[in-house]
């Protein structure tokens, strides 16, 4: 046993000195945070200082049009060819002309004229006020109370709730993105140290050190070592980077959410009230946040994840789908001489795995189907739907079926892996097919 | 003297041939014991089994009395034919592993490391990674890492490929040395002047049999064949005469008034009687017995046993 400890220690020794490894380790969780941090930072809408001179010919507009804390707007009577003239040398940033005609409609009735083009959340902002002026306008005319519609309207949330045998039910926090996600991080994971392994092996094979070190140690045992040395390798990894988000990803909460979560319960506060006194409640004084909905919902949903028994079923199945894999990683890593040899056998790996992606990216549509259920239970594909499963809820007894033949498959191919290792690895010269690496697991 | 390994009938086979069939063999404590035979014969199987990196299809290697088994690497020294270190790892760092893979202590192996380091000059290296180093010094450190657990019995396959003369001399010496201080050494090589200079003991294996075995100078003697080289002064006529009907006459070289001949003698004359009846006619310069080389005695046994497998490709080495 102190031999595969001594194994199990060369291996990490060898990786965690490896500066390649330790700026990965750091930089990966850089990099995916700094990825979030972007995608936020992008959907923020660009708040631009904006001086909009409007020229309402209809005489609709004047002073109906709001602007906010950055954009103002002044109103004028200037004749348009006049006003563009003047706007380049004025203080404006844009010139709103509005044409007389505009409650009828048609193309080219309202033009914006700007020196550096404006963000799209600006031309938004005033496209969709003046929309609901003309709409209201509109229904005014018509002597209907804009209010009675506004009112009518009402937006329909449709909560998911599970009845289990005992009767008692839960929501159903059917979160698919979360669970695509986890399950295409355990996919990467998987495959990475999967090929470290793999590249493990086939280094001491063509370094043609293997021979030297088998007559010390049985090929089981080093072929063991490598693998458990490589999984404690992708342990200290996991954890290092795990902290490392967990503290970035705090941060960038501190900084984003804070006036989400401050909002999202102004917005609870309000829905309450709504809840008790219906539509008798004044609308006009409540806060609007129907563009902040979806974010609303998502705070929600990613509240109410687990996020301990997501960490901790993503470090088991990572072990176990890691181990499973492994070894029929190291069992091929064995059989090849160079990288170039082994597609043939690391594509047929690989198709399990990816039909388990597949898998995962079906549990966002349909995550009770018999495919997600049987690819969870399965181990060429349990880690990763698994994953995609976990954040919905999966009752405990499915997580330790699933687990329990992972690990137990785990045995097998490692058993056989072995069988396929100690032939391999002193093979040389001759191109392996997959009816020999058959015939090695009768050799004795 | 004790043995220190015996193979007894060990077979081996792979799924469309033979590599071993049924051998058998003797080693003696504190010897140098040569495995020969050409390519394919079976030699590095028969290495692999007793490394255990291999196991038998049948037979049993006893080893110090005992089966075989797992504890007893640690007093085995393996340096394979296909030889190579982690092209990352610093010298130190590698032999060091390796050696506390064969059981040696930490403290233990470093003390060593010191000491070997220091013998075969490579010291200043230790902190450099081995893809820095020449091949000749990836070699000093391979043949450190065969020896330092000290072991009883050192397995060498083909030592001398692949090494320079300078090295190949140093190992040599080595093994002289370790044989010396008790160690038993086997190695498989086709370097026949090698197996003359360094073993005491030698088995020929062809086509997965052993078809030979035995001390060295015992079988060169079996396999002199009355042949002799004589020099001298006088009639070669009457040499001749002589001759007639004791041997025939293989080569024969004159120079000024000296006369070489090279004679296979018949075997029921003995080389006193032969040399009695010559003497009185000529002035005797030498007479030496021409005994095979182990090179001749490889070749001749080889091709002996393709003939009997029917082959007609003859071994010349």
């Amino acid at each position: 046993m102190s031999k595969i400890g001594l194994i199990i220690g060369r291996e990490i020794k060898s990786k965690l000195y490896n500066k390649t490894f330790i700026i990965m380790t750091i930089l990966a969780p850089l990099l995916i945070t700094g990825f979030i941090a972007f995608m936020i930072q992008m959907t923020q809408s660009d708040k631009t200082e904006q001086k909009v001179l409007v020229l309402d010919e209809s005489q609709l507009f004047k002073d109906n049009l709001s602007g906010n804390d950055y954009i103002s707007l002044s109103y004028s009577d200037q004749k348009l060819e006049e006003a563009v003239d003047q706007f380049y040398n004025n203080g404006f940033t844009c010139l709103l002309w509005i044409s007389p005609t505009i409650v009828e409609g048609g193309a080219g009735a309202s033009k914006l004229f700007y020196k550096k083009s404006p963000g799209f959340a600006f031309q938004t902002y005033i496209k969709d006020q003046m929309e609901r002026i003309i709409y209201e306008n509109k229904l005014k005319a018509n002597n209907i109370d804009p209010n009675i519609i506004l009112n009518s309207k009402q937006n329909v949330r449709l909560i998911l709730e599970k009845v289990n045998d005992k009767g008692k039910t839960e929501e159903q926090n059917s979160f698919g993105f979360f669970g695509f996600i986890s399950g295409a991080l355990m996919f990467t994971f998987i495959l990475m140290y999967g090929m470290m392994v793999f590249r493990s092996v086939m280094e001491e094979k063509t370094n043609r050190i293997v021979e030297v070190i088998v007559s010390s140690v049985k090929p089981f045992e080093l072929m063991l070592g490598k693998i458990l040395g490589i999984a404690l390798l992708g342990m200290i990894q996991f954890i290092v980077m795990g902290i490392i988000t967990f503290g970035l990803t705090t941060a960038l909460s501190t900084i984003y959410l804070k006036d989400i979560s401050a909002q999202l319960k102004v917005f609870d506060q309000q829905q309450e009230l709504v809840k008790k006194n219906g539509t008798s409640v004044d609308f006009s004084k409540l806060e609007k946040f129907d563009d902040k909905l979806e974010v609303f919902d998502l705070v929600r949903k990613l509240e109410k994840i687990n996020f301990l028994e997501v960490f901790v079923c993503f470090f088991l199945y990572f072990i176990g789908g890691y181990l499973f894999y492994s070894s029929i990683m190291a069992a091929i890593g064995s059989a090849v001489d160079s990288e170039s040899d082994s597609q043939q056998f690391i594509t047929p790996v690989m198709i399990p795995l990816m039909i388990g992606y597949f898998i995962s990216t079906k549990t966002i549509l349909d995550p009770d189907s018999a495919t997600v259920f049987w690819g969870s239970m399965i181990p060429f594909t349990s880690p990763i739907v698994m994953m995609s499963r976990i954040s919905n809820g999966v009752p405990l007894w499915e997580i330790a079926l699933s687990l329990t033949s992972l690990f137990l498959s785990f045995f097998l191919t490692t058993w056989l892996a072995g069988k396929i290792y100690r032939t391999g690895i002193l093979m040389y010269g001759k191109k392996t097919s997959w009816r020999e690496l058959g015939k090695w697991l009768f050799y004795k | 003297m004790a043995e220190i390994l015996r193979i007894q009938q060990v077979s081996k086979r792979y799924s469309n041939h033979v590599a071993l069939n049924e051998v058998s063999l003797n080693v003696q404590e504190k010897s140098v014991f040569g495995l020969l035979g050409p390519n394919g014969a079976g030699k590095t199987s028969l290495i692999r089994i007793i490394n255990q990196i291999t196991g038998p299809d049948s037979g049993e290697i006893i080893f110090k009395g005992h089966k075989l088994g797992a504890d007893d690497v640690e007093h085995i020294g393996y340096l394979p034919e296909e030889r190579g270190l982690y092209k990352k790892m610093t010298v130190a760092d590698q032999v060091l592993y390796l050696a506390r893979l064969k059981g040696l202590s930490k403290w233990e192996a470093k003390k060593r490391i010191r000491h070997w380091f220091e013998k075969f000059e490579i010291k200043d290296w230790s902190n450099k990674k081995i893809e820095e180093l020449s091949k000749g010094m990836q070699q000093k450190v391979q043949f450190i890492v065969t020896v330092i657990h000290e072991p009883e019995l050192l397995i060498l396959d083909e030592p001398f490929s692949g090494f320079d003369p300078i090295n190949a001399q140093l190992i040599k010496n080595e093994i002289l040395e370790l044989k010396k201080n008790g160690a038993t050494v086997i190695f498989s090589t086709h370097n026949m002047g090698s197996v003359e200079e360094l073993c005491d003991h030698i088995a020929l294996l062809n086509k997965a049999e052993k078809i030979l075995d035995g001390a060295v100078k015992e079988i060169r003697k079996t396999y002199r064949s009355n042949t002799y080289k004589i020099s001298f002064k006088g009639s070669a006529m009457g040499f001749a005469n002589t001759l007639w009907t004791g041997g025939e006459v293989l080569e024969k070289h004159t120079e000024d008034d000296v006369h070489s001949f090279t004679i296979k003698l018949v075997p029921q004359l003995s080389s006193s009687a032969f040399l009695q009846a010559v003497l009185p006619g000529c002035e005797l310069l030498s007479f030496n017995e021409i005994i095979p080389s182990m090179n001749d005695i490889f070749i001749q046994k080889v091709n002996e046993g393709n003939e009997v497998f029917g082959t007609k490709s003859n071994y010349t080495d």
